[in-house]
């Protein structure tokens, strides 16, 4: 069940931490010790602004394990507002209503259930911007 | 009892965007029509968890203050993900609360959320905590074809408390609670539905508890239904709280913006909570509000506020009431039947 790289990865899926390069100011998300960039491992954590915008995505209609209930459901690559691009479900959505270029806010989600008794994983997800104006 | 020092400086709720219409639920079951219009159901990745971290964080943005600073995550539901795991500890962290901070899950039926409430109302209040949260959210089941299937909905909302008055959303008045052990409905362990008495919901258990708690509050305020501008009651389904309204002489003015089943259904430790968050989106400064929860079990919590200058610049902080509610996708009864895992996977 993975129960310690679940655990590990917590801050990452709440918060969208990341790591800014205390050097080049470069932004990673996943979290890098060291900067793609520069080299440095002179890096600060960092929670990512929640927001950003579909970069490109699809649907997946053959899921991978736990993820069978789910299915079918959108998946994206999410152009953060902070710089990173992150792979990631969109949800309270439409497939026929995305769009590239589409602003996203994150939620956090259940991602998967091992099972019924089995850890319940939550992390994020994203989906369009619309609670802000009551669309 | 009197309440000294507290205020909410932040509030916020999640409703889930998927609604059924009850006449969608009453025609597989060859009825006519249901008790309310239609109920806010949960999609397949939100549950209890989800809507409580969605409605913390609105509750954070209204509040102004960064989730390190929460000392208390109390939490109220009756349809916690797991049985033995604490949900408050992942809405803590979530937020980013952890790990300086006090955490529980309470049950109370349909009241846990106001229960939770007033724990944290007497954590600042004594000085225990400068800022505490409390949220009363639930992805409510009821059993195919019977008649909670028609309200049980989900929902949630999350309200901060604190000492400081200043740019507070509102004081805390005054608490009190009315508890007996009346059995209207239960859920034993591993059981996936409730049963509950039919009609002994009614008279001995809604309608007792919630008509005494907010008889003694008045009465230990010195107060009368006139001197309040709103009040929410707990809300199984539109008939009941129009009918305690009634009989204890408010009008249907100062229960027009608390009364939300008849669009959302029941929410059950969000109820309340999510009727009060109503109020304040719409309330102006010096205004008076009476909040009455109910739990099967049972009992009722009252709660006074009073609303302060605060409220016009923090409401448009986060998404109001209304604007959850107004974005819905109807479901039909099979992806109804999807959603809430009433369908046998046979796993």
């Amino acid at each position: 069940m993975e129960i310690s790289r679940n655990w590990r990865l917590r801050y990452q899926r709440y918060k969208l931490e990341g790591t800014k390069c205390m050097d080049c100011g470069n932004v990673s998300f996943p979290p890098r010790r060291v900067c793609p960039k520069c080299g440095s491992e002179n890096y600060a954590t960092k929670a990512l602004m929640p927001t950003g915008e579909v970069y490109s995505y699809t649907l997946v209609t053959s899921p991978p394990e736990y993820f069978e209930s789910q299915a079918p459901y959108p998946v994206a690559m999410v152009k953060l507002d902070d710089g990173p691009l992150v792979s990631t479900q969109l949800t309270d959505v439409n497939y026929d209503a995305i769009r590239i270029g589409m602003r996203v806010e994150m939620v956090t989600r259940k991602l998967r259930a091992y099972g019924k008794n089995g850890l319940i994983i939550y992390g994020y997800k994203f989906r369009p911007e619309e609670a802000k104006d009551g669309n | 009892m009197k309440v000294r020092n507290a205020f909410v400086k932040g509030y916020g709720v999640a409703i889930p965007r998927y609604r059924i219409k009850d006449e969608a639920i009453a025609k597989n079951w060859g009825s006519s029509r249901g008790p309310i219009e239609e109920k806010a159901v949960a999609g397949l990745d939100e549950d209890s968890t989800t809507i409580a971290i969605e409605a913390s964080r609105n509750a954070l943005r209204r509040a102004g203050i960064d989730g390190e600073k929460i000392e208390v995550v109390f939490f109220g539901s009756e349809s916690k993900v797991y049985a033995v795991k604490p949900t408050a500890t992942i809405i803590a962290e979530a937020i980013g609360a952890t790990p300086q901070v006090s955490a529980a899950d309470f049950e109370f039926a349909c009241k846990a959320g106001t229960e939770a409430m007033k724990c944290c109302t007497a954590y600042v209040s004594s000085e225990l905590a400068d800022y505490a949260l409390a949220v009363g959210a639930d992805t409510a089941q009821g059993r195919p074809g019977d008649e909670l299937e028609y309200t049980a909905a989900s929902g949630g909302a999350a309200y901060i408390f604190s000492r400081e008055p200043e740019n507070a959303i509102a004081s805390v008045d005054e608490m009190y609670s009315f508890t007996t052990d009346t059995p209207d409905f239960w859920r034993r362990p591993e059981q996936k539905y409730p049963m509950h008495g039919f009609r002994f919901t009614g008279e001995p258990a809604y309608f007792k508890h919630v008509t005494m708690a907010a008889i003694e509050i008045m009465n230990s305020m010195g107060a009368s239904p006139k001197d309040f501008n709103h009040v929410v009651f707990h809300q199984p389904n539109v008939k009941f709280p129009q009918n305690v309204a009634e009989d204890l002489g408010f009008t249907k003015e100062q229960i027009g913006y608390g009364l939300l089943s008849g669009r959302i259904g029941n929410t059950y430790s969000g109820a309340t909570p999510v009727g009060l968050a109503n109020i304040l989106d719409h309330a102006k400064p010096g205004e008076k509000i009476l909040a009455v929860s109910f739990g099967s079990g049972a009992g009722s919590d009252a709660i006074a506020f009073t609303v302060m200058d605060g409220v016009e610049k923090k409401r448009d902080l986060a998404p109001s009431v209304e604007s959850y509610i107004a974005r819905k996708v109807y479901i039909d009864y099979a992806t109804y039947l999807r959603f809430r895992g009433k369908i046998d996977m046979g796993d």
